[in-house]
């Protein structure tokens, strides 16, 4: 099984999370991520979806998500024509004596220390899963105390918008 | 707050049925379409429903829906059916849509009332059924507390509902009634429920008509891509063992009529389905009865060994295909849906059309003929020599029980012969189902209305009520189980005392007999708890049920009898009539393909395998 990113847009009502996430779930589909907010146009929201399917049940998924009456239009997201991000907030173990290779951790990953205190850190990184993966391994050692991931959001690359077409 | 048209006018009679039609001027004209009126949510409530034309409304009033039920009252162009129980609100709804076409709807109080309308809706979904409920909701402000009679009933049917809406404002009551109407009737057709609040009900607000709809994401397909049509003709005109696969979809588009067409033109065979019984003649010569579990030899075995299934408003559903991948394994697919999610769910199509079955029809119509032209079509004489040959095997039929009981497929189908097509038939759930399915002849559309994918024992008493609303005019037969019959008989006194005079047929085999059936083959003959005792104890006793609901109660027990018992209840019109046919419990529903197996298992009775070994077709 693969992952695949859908661009789900959605009437801004609602319920219309319900919808989606109870669809998903009574058609045994399984959702690896989801992400929501609004749009350019606060009529509109627009969710990320990631799944796990192969090609065909991934084609049941799309067809059975714009049944749904809310469901505006669904976009695949090719990962290599999109740019694919997810935040994380970690809270690591970060006394004195680790403080200075926590920091160069932070550093190379260009990510952010947003808090500080003597004995922890909490440090925001944005990402690609991949990236987001291999901060973590690189800080574990240290201790992560609390941990807290969005689900992923993207957009594809170039200049054309998803809500200018108008077909699905 | 003015109410803009007074009324005085009550509902129609107990002796007319949907009897809709106004006597009297109005008192005042209607203001020019468009003019917002104040008026209560309420009375925006009612006048919107008047404005889609909804003629009857099977419903129970209670707390959050009575302000709706006051307004009600004056309404001189919607008649309210007061039924005993939600559920049997619901399937009327249902009854009367299928046998009209049009949308049904129903209307109920919040908490109990709207969640006794799950199971209908459930039903409405499965079989895509055009539906609008309608249910009261506890006040805005108390939602959310488990105040009195709330249920979350818009997150309790979003699974089972095409769509649902709860209305916050009563400004919106006019477009959300709009759109619920359309949502239900257009593309593939479904149960849609509008939950509204009792204080939005009984807010100030405007109403005109007609409102913008606003369903930016709705957009059904219904005219189908020229390509797959060409595609789809170029395999019907080249293929040796075709199949005509129709579902209920070709009965939502009313394309009886170019289905038959493009049967003829084609010379190819026909399978109609659970859902579309009458939607071809059974009396064409192309017709090889219903496919599936217990469909007949030659439509099983024409789909098993056919070259190229044509599905036109089906779903492959399991109990057609059997285990999926011994499904007509050698055939081609074209599949043709107005809902796009269904090719390819099952079976994966070869040729996908996406469209109304009507319009794909047509066009397939006009494509074989330039096909044909150009490249003329394969013969399919061997292939009739083969299918006639199982027909000719393996007719429809029955055996007497041998205990002397009466035969229930007998007393069915001398219902079918001596009321005659022109009448219409429901059915619960289980052996007398399948056994109205395969020896009714059913020769028009919209004359055969039964609870197909959920399979709801005691739809078929409220749904033979719906659809006498809808046909006044017309003989409604509710072919029942004595099983079925115990669940929703109650609404024989709402068809007593409104003026819904069916004729509700009984068979009486003292027990749950499908479920009996399958204990029988499938369970060692131990028979846990499918005992009605109805035989045993003659409880109920049902012709004194029957005249206690305000009907005609007879009973029959031989086959001497079974005729003139029909002719009677056909001549008893002022009431609804309840025949009481006590039938052997051993009879069991044949063909048979076994749950789990493949369709190449298919029994035609008890021990005899017609498919088995079977090579005489190969090309």
């Amino acid at each position: 099984m693969s992952n695949h990113t859908l661009s789900v847009l959605v009437e801004n009502v609602p319920g219309v999370l319900a919808r989606v996430s109870g669809l998903f779930s009574r058609r045994g589909f399984n959702i690896e991520s989801l992400a929501v907010g609004p749009t350019e146009n606060p009529e509109v929201s627009r969710m990320t979806i990631v799944v796990a399917v192969e090609e065909l049940p991934l084609e049941q998924v799309t067809k059975q998500l714009n049944k749904l009456v809310n469901v505006i239009k669904i976009v695949e997201l090719d990962p290599a024509s999109s740019v694919q991000r997810e935040l994380l907030l970690v809270k690591v173990r970060a006394d004195a004596t680790v403080r200075s290779q926590v920091l160069e951790t932070v550093q190379l990953f260009r990510a952010k220390v947003v808090d500080v205190s003597p004995e922890a850190l909490t440090i925001e990184a944005t990402g690609t899963s991949d990236k987001i993966g291999a901060l973590l391994r690189m800080l574990e050692p240290y201790g992560v105390r609390e941990l807290v991931q969005s689900g992923m959001v993207a957009v594809g690359r170039g200049a054309r918008s998803i809500t200018a077409t108008s077909t699905r | 707050m003015t109410s803009a048209t007074s009324r005085s006018e009550t509902n129609a009679g107990p002796t007319a049925p949907a009897s809709s039609s106004q006597s009297g001027a109005r008192p005042k004209p209607a203001p020019p379409a468009g003019t917002p009126v104040r008026v209560t949510g309420a009375q925006s409530l009612v006048r919107s429903l008047e404005a889609v034309g909804v003629e009857v409304v099977f419903g129970i009033p209670g707390g959050t829906i009575l302000p709706a039920y006051d307004p009600l009252l004056d309404s001189t162009k919607v008649r309210h059916v007061l039924v005993r129980h939600e559920q049997g609100a619901g399937h009327a709804a249902t009854g009367y849509a299928q046998a009209t076409g049009k949308v049904g709807v129903c209307m109920a109080t919040s908490g109990p009332g709207a969640t006794n309308l799950v199971t209908p809706l459930a039903d409405a979904n499965m079989d895509s059924v055009p539906v609008v409920a309608i249910t009261g909701q506890q006040t805005r402000a108390l939602i959310g507390t488990d105040a009195f009679q709330e249920a979350d009933i818009c997150g309790i049917t979003m699974p089972i509902t095409k769509h649902n809406f709860l209305v916050t404002d009563p400004v919106d009551i006019p477009r959300v009634i709009a759109e619920a109407f359309h949502l239900a009737s257009t593309g593939r057709p479904g149960p849609v429920l509008v939950d509204i609040p009792k204080d939005v009900l009984q807010e100030a607000t405007s109403f005109s008509w007609p409102p913008e709809l606003h369903l930016p994401g709705y957009r059904p397909t219904l005219r189908p891509h020229g390509k797959q049509v060409r595609e789809a003709a170029r395999l019907i005109t080249q293929a040796r063992r075709p199949v005509l696969y129709v579902g209920g979809g070709v009965l939502k588009a009313q394309a009886s009529e170019q289905l038959r067409e493009l049967a003829e033109l084609t010379g190819i065979p026909v399978v109609t389905t659970l859902m579309a019984r009458g939607a071809f003649p059974d009396s064409h010569r192309q017709h090889l009865g219903m496919p599936g579990m217990h469909g007949s030899v030659a439509a099983v075995a024409a789909m098993q060994r056919a070259d190229l299934l044509v599905a036109l408003g089906a779903r492959f559903d399991d109990r057609v295909t059997g285990q999926l991948s011994s499904f007509a394994p050698d055939a081609a697919v074209v599949h043709a849906d107005i809902d796009p999610a269904e090719i390819s769910k099952n079976r994966k199509a070869d040729v996908p059309i996406v469209g109304d079955c009507a319009e794909i029809i047509g066009e397939l119509i006009a494509a074989v003929k330039a096909e044909t032209e150009r490249d003329g079509k394969a013969d399919l004489t061997p292939w009739w020599t083969q299918v006639d040959s199982w027909r000719e095997t393996f007719p429809a039929g029955y055996e007497w029980p041998a205990d002397g009981t009466l035969s229930p497929q007998y007393v069915i189908e001398r219902i079918g012969e001596i009321v005659g097509p022109d009448a219409i038939y429901a059915a619960g759930v289980g052996q007398h189902q399948m056994w109205a399915a395969q020896f009714i002849k059913y020769e028009n559309p919209r004359t055969w209305i039964n609870s197909g994918g959920l399979g709801t024992m005691g739809f078929a008493v409220p749904a033979a009520m719906g659809a006498q609303f809808g046909a006044p005019g017309k003989q409604v037969w509710a072919i029942d189980g004595d099983g079925c019959f115990q669940m929703t008989n109650q609404e024989l006194a709402t068809c007593a005392i409104e003026g819904a005079p069916i004729k509700v047929a009984v068979i009486n085999n003292g027990n749950l007999g499908m479920v009996r059936q399958w204990q029988n083959l499938f369970y060692a003959e131990r028979y846990s708890n499918t005992d009605l005792g109805t035989h045993k104890h003659r409880i109920p006793d049902f012709t004194l049920l029957a005249e206690a609901l305000g009907c005609a109660g007879l009973r029959c027990e031989t086959k001497e009898e079974v005729d003139d018992v029909i002719r009677r209840a056909m001549e008893i019109n002022d009431r609804p009539v309840v025949i009481d046919f006590v039938v052997g419990k051993d009879a069991q529903v044949w063909p048979m393909v076994a749950a789990g197996t493949g369709n190449d298992e298919i029994m035609a009775a008890r021990g005899i395998r017609p498919l088995f070994d079977d090579d005489e077709v190969s090309q």
